[in-house]
């Protein structure tokens, strides 16, 4: 018990570690890859929790696609760093009193008082052939069906709003417009037939045309 | 032994730390999605805990649709980002007063 506690200090120390360098940081690169280290970190402590199928979706969802979405976007907009932390410290004080009223006020509410060992008694570990993920399914598909396919059609609709955001069109780009080909009719459309007189041809032309039909005879 | 109450502390750490953010970056959008991350993250260590020392799993399931939600949220709002940085070239919350609110 006593090494599952020092691995709880460990990761929650990086966890707040990692935390106050991505506000800190003057480059917003490296805040994205200090809250990889905090969402890695805080997997880990959910590991501790025996959650085990929401701390492998919190690295494979966040720090696979999301942060890395937060690095492409951060990489791609070619941000002035120094204006934006031009009065940086002139809200660092306000900022430091309003955090220490709050953790002062968590800390009367949630106190060891409250939520200590004596009021909530750690749970039984769970048996080793226990799946945390097979129990998660079954609850997932059954009671909370609806709420699962609400969340889906959220998926969606955040899919369908991000491309429709980010969609442009530019007048100078060239592309087929496969319904206009599609719509040719077979007269008019494609063979245009003109009445025009015959051009002259030029003497040059009928100097080098006439020696070519000669070099050709001999 | 781990006491709910030191994962609870945590997470009022965590949560504070990101209040503190926002009023330090109040300037870059970018730094203040982040903050928001790491506020979704400080309350789905709270439901975490809260499902273990309760022996309920149903709130697991709650984290499994605010980590929807955020991830949502988060493609959206880069989004809006982008087309912010391409029309106004600038993503400084001072220089955002186009609604003159």
């Amino acid at each position: 018990m006593g090494f599952e506690k020092l691995l709880f200090y460990i990761f929650a120390a990086v966890t707040l570690f990692a935390a106050s360098m991505v506000i800190t940081r003057r480059n917003p690169v490296l805040s994205a890859l200090y809250l990889v280290m905090a969402f890695v970190s805080s997997a880990a402590l959910w590991l501790l929790l025996e959650a085990e199928f929401l701390g492998i979706v919190l690295i494979l969802v966040y720090v696979g696609a999301v942060m890395v979405l937060f690095l492409f976007v951060v990489m791609m907009l070619n941000i002035d760093v120094a204006t934006l932390r031009a009065r940086f410290i002139h809200y660092l004080p306000l900022g430091l009193i309003v955090a220490g009223i709050m953790v002062f006020d968590m800390f009367l509410v949630l106190g060891p008082a409250d939520f200590g060992l004596d009021q909530f008694a750690k749970p039984q570990s769970q048996p080793a052939d226990y799946n945390n993920t097979a129990a998660l399914g079954q609850i997932l598909y059954t009671t909370y069906l609806y709420q699962f396919e609400i969340a889906a059609v959220i998926l969606l609709v955040a899919i369908v709003a991000a491309i429709r955001l980010t969609l442009r069109h530019r007048p100078e780009t060239k592309y087929q417009d496969p319904s206009n080909q599609v719509r040719v009719r077979k007269g008019s459309d494609r063979v245009r037939l003109i009445t025009m007189p015959a051009e002259p041809v030029p003497p040059s032309l009928t100097a080098t045309l006439g020696a070519t039909h000669t070099e050709m005879t001999e | 032994m781990i006491a709910l109450s030191d994962y609870l502390l945590l997470g009022a750490l965590l949560f504070a730390i990101a209040v503190a953010g926002i009023f330090l970056n109040r300037k870059n959008v970018i730094i203040l999605l982040m903050c928001i991350e790491i506020m979704l993250l400080a309350v789905n260590t709270n439901f975490i805990a809260f499902a273990h020392y309760f022996n309920n799993l149903s709130g697991q399931i709650f984290v499994f649709f605010i980590l929807t939600v955020a991830a949502a949220e988060a493609a959206i709002g880069l989004a809006i980002l982008v087309v912010l940085f391409r029309n106004r070239h600038t993503i400084n919350v001072d220089d955002l007063d186009m609604l003159k609110g």
